[in-house]
């Protein structure tokens, strides 16, 4: 079926009001994660350009349909990037297309800098939105403190579409850092690793990437721990860290911007599970819990950024979803299934009390049941 | 202000509510002798005073869950209250309405520096979050003036900042989870001690809600290592503008401090009178703090001060130590208290592009001279958050009303820059009425619909945020 492609708000608005029957709701469709949709396909895609950006405000406005890439090198040009790190998922999923600066925050995505700086939706300043009845809505703004009403903002952030079609995402940057170190340990096993990766993380030395590959390039389990800054400064905290990591072993400095650009991209984008047979999930757990549950799930293989706080775990194809579930079932927190087909039950199941507000916001932002249906159910 | 007028059914069944709340909460926690219920008539804007019907302060989530229970049962407005410091009138209730107030649920439930978090119950103070975690070198970054005070309940309901959000957030990028209970009893959980709560962000969406949604009365926090250390740098220039202008260079030059503050020449002056920080009489005055080792500390002020150098300062401090650092952070630290010796004030809160502060500035200034009371500015510089402090006499006829008047003015000038009516501090009431100014009437119809979804009554907290026009029809029906 040929997709909707609006190419200004007002035209998305009116195929919006127009619509009776369900519609996938994409940007450049590079995340086609959970039960997609067969319905209509909507497209934000030529909805594209940045309409702002202030440098000195730390703030940039563009449309929903603009590429990542775009918004990335318009930012470069003034020093600054998405601190928020997005992981681009065509690699992981094998999915074409360009990733859209909607899609990020319309999915949530957030690298391995969230740990630090904070999440995609941290990010969001401000939305234009069309809900389900075709009106043209807005929530936010583009300055970094706003208590003005709800935050619809961070409700909109994550939503997969299923509340209304972003049209304009206002965000927040953040200069880029002058230079960045790397310390790498290597055969750590995954307790100790997350438990080297936690004592680096309560240090002050502001350590903004902390990630375990139980297979780095070579095979072999690595830990990799980032700081950035001034040159200096970086060297001195370097120092630091290795004296705090040395009951763990020997941890050594990489500052090579190519080497370290390529080895946080690696872990951002799943690499290691690129070209692999197997699903894959994403599991969010508090950090000191993660390498138990990893040990319960049979042969499964795992890379932990954020300290630990995020798993990502490839399993041997058609894994039940019933069964990362059942080792959750002790464990707070989330667990989606990013590749891989498991029905309705890619999203966590909520609590019925959690699921009924869900359920709630949704009849509420789309009224007809169109955008996304099926998406982010509460069914397991 | 206007109120809505008090639901007579619900004042004369006041003994049947009494007996009803008293069967399951303590005797102590039910407060409705009006000589004691006067002590919770207003919050921490003075001006508006109604004492509620009665005070409920339960001791746990359950005791919270149970006099919700009650109050939706016999179709009771519930007023939550916190520590009773909002400057919006988020917690001032109305006759016919229960304040439920936190002040019991003081409790730290969990601290675990590995994963770094801490669980409280929502009634603790801001500060004493950090208290309790300081001896072993942590701390929960959200830093409201009135930490003090303020309990972690006002600052989830406000979404409250600090002079350090610039670096690490405000209340919503530093909250992991939280127990709230709805208007009908029901406890939900949300999100815990890992990243990213699941299903839609519930949690971002309850944060800066103003306690309409549900009472929060556990919450999980994150909390940092402290820096090695911090310090400010004090510097004066003749223009606003050029101060202005310097905000907007250092943060473009990839520093990022964790505060950058700004006062103008009234409240230089003001603040000088008060407490002789030794300030430099100029027209604007930055203090820009960075953290980090002693070495890492000289490296980013040197690049500070190399801007603030192009911009011809008139002044320029740097702190080497403790001391120094003390006395450059004391007169704005003392700024509030300077203001409230000089004369009444009222304290704004709009945030505005960092761009657009000259301009701002100078038209505050014109505004000022139009309604003939004086402003001084004092804010967070680094996020555009001002706090102009209009100064009136509560005494003098009419004054309050003028000064309500130049507010709103000014607050309608932060939108039309592209700014908003409140940073930090919520809407309440105070800022009920101009909502339409920075929103289109369907932009307040689907927030109220989410108000629908969590409280389809309109029983908790129901005369705040939307102008009443908005939500009469709501309110109304659910009489």
């Amino acid at each position: 079926m040929k997709a909707l492609t609006p190419k200004t708000e007002a035209e998305l608005a009116e195929m919006v009001a127009q619509a009776n029957g369900p519609m996938r709701i994409i940007g450049g469709g590079t995340r086609p994660i959970g039960k997609q949709s067969d319905g209509t396909v909507l497209s934000t895609s030529k909805l594209s350009g940045v309409e702002l950006y202030e440098p000195g405000a730390l703030t940039l406005v563009a449309k929903a349909g603009t590429p990542v890439a775009k918004v990335e090198k318009t930012l470069a040009k003034e020093g600054q990037r998405l601190a928020f790190e997005p992981m681009d998922h065509r690699g992981l999923l094998g999915t074409k297309g360009e990733p859209t600066i909607g899609g990020v925050f319309a999915a949530n995505v957030s690298g391995p800098r969230r740990i630090q700086t904070g999440a995609a939706r941290d990010f969001l300043l401000g939305v234009r939105f069309v809900d389900g009845t075709g009106q043209v809505l807005r929530n936010g703004g583009r300055v970094m403190k706003n208590v003005t009403g709800y935050d619809l903002v961070k409700l909109m952030a994550g939503s997969y579409g299923t509340l209304g079609v972003m049209t304009e995402v206002s965000l927040k940057v953040l200069p880029k850092s002058r230079h960045t170190g790397v310390l790498l340990m290597e055969g750590l096993d995954d307790a100790d690793a997350v438990k080297a990766l936690s004592r680096t993380l309560a240090s002050p030395f502001e350590v903004t990437g902390a990630a375990h590959l139980q297979k780095g390039r070579d095979d072999a389990p690595v830990t990799m721990i980032r700081i950035e800054g001034f040159e200096n400064s970086v060297a001195y905290r370097a120092e630091a860290l290795q004296k705090i990591l040395a009951p763990f072993g020997a941890a050594t400095l990489e500052t090579d911007e190519a080497k370290t650009t390529a080895g946080w991209r690696y872990v951002r984008d799943v690499e290691p599970f690129h070209d692999t047979a197997g699903d894959v999930w994403r599991i969010s757990v508090k950090p000191s819990d993660a390498p138990g549950l990893v040990a319960q799930i049979d042969g499964a293989e795992a890379i932990y950024d954020w300290g630990g706080g995020l798993i990502w775990l490839l399993v041997p194809e058609g894994t039940k979803g019933a069964a990362i579930r059942e080792a959750m079932k002790d464990t707070p927190g989330h667990a989606t299934l990013i590749r891989g087909d498991a029905g309705a039950g890619a999203f966590q199941p909520l609590s019925p009390a959690m699921a009924a507000l869900q359920d709630g916001l949704r009849a509420r932002f789309d009224p007809k049941g169109l955008f996304n249906p099926g998406l982010m159910d509460r069914a397991a | 202000m206007e109120m809505p007028v008090p639901n007579p059914t619900i004042l004369s069944r006041k003994a049947k509510l009494i007996e009803k709340l008293e069967s399951v909460l303590p005797k102590d926690a039910v407060i409705h002798d009006p000589s004691e219920t006067r002590a919770y008539e207003c919050d921490g804007l003075t001006a508006y005073k109604c004492p509620p019907l009665a005070v409920v302060l339960p001791a746990s989530t359950k005791e919270v869950s149970d006099a919700l229970r009650i109050c939706h049962e016999m179709g009771v407005p519930v007023v939550p209250r916190g520590a009773g410091t909002s400057l919006a009138g988020g917690a001032l209730p109305t006759e016919d309405s229960v304040i439920l107030g936190v002040a019991k649920l003081t409790d730290v439930l969990e601290t675990d520096y590995d994963n770094r978090f801490i669980r409280v119950q929502t009634g603790r103070t801001n500060l004493s979050v950090t208290g309790a975690v300081e001896e072993d070198g942590f701390f929960y970054a959200p830093d409201p003036s009135s930490q003090l005070a303020c309990a972690i309940a006002g600052n989830i309901a406000m979404n409250s900042g600090g002079a350090h959000c610039l670096k690490y957030g405000v209340t919503t990028n530093n909250l992991l989870g939280v127990t709230m209970v709805l208007m009908d009893g029901t406890v939900t959980e949300i999100g815990g001690a890992f990243l990213d709560a699941e299903g839609l962000d519930i949690l971002g969406l309850i944060c800066g809600s103003e306690g309409q949604l549900g009472v929060v009365t556990e919450a999980t926090l994150r909390i940092l290592h402290k820096p090695e250390g911090a310090r400010p740098v004090l510097m004066g220039f003749d223009s606003s503008e050029v101060a202005g202008q310097c905000v907007s260079d250092i943060i473009k030059a990839g520093v990022l401090p964790v505060a950058i503050e700004f006062m103008d020449r009234p409240c230089i002056r003001a603040t000088e009178n008060f407490c002789g920080a030794g300030y430099p009489d100029c027209e604007a005055l930055l203090i820009v703090e960075v953290e980090g080792s002693d070495a890492e500390i000289d490296e980013q002020l040197e690049t500070i001060i190399e801007i603030a150098e192009s911009h011809n300062p008139v002044a320029l401090r740097q702190s080497s130590s403790d001391d120094e650092s003390k006395r450059i952070w004391l007169g704005r630290k003392s700024a509030f208290g300077a203001m409230g010796k000089i004369n009444d004030y009222m304290c704004l809160d709009g945030t505005i592009p960092v761009s657009q502060l000259p301009y701002v500035l100078k038209r505050t200034g014109e505004l000022s001279k139009e309604y003939g009371l004086d402003v001084a500015n004092v804010f967070h510089a680094g996020d555009g958050n001002m706090h102009p402090l209009i100064l009136f006499n509560a005494n003098e006829p009419g004054e309050l009303e003028t000064c309500e008047a130049l507010g709103a003015e000014i607050l309608k000038l932060c939108v039309e820059v592209g700014g908003c009516l409140t940073g930090e501090h919520g809407v309440g009431i105070e800022k009920r009425d101009l909502m339409l100014h920075q929103y289109d009437p369907a932009d307040l119809e689907i927030q109220m619909a989410v108000k629908d979804v969590f409280d389809p009554g309109w029983l908790l907290n129901p005369a705040k945020v939307f102008p009443l026009q908005s939500s009469d029809a709501r309110r109304i029906a659910a009489e």
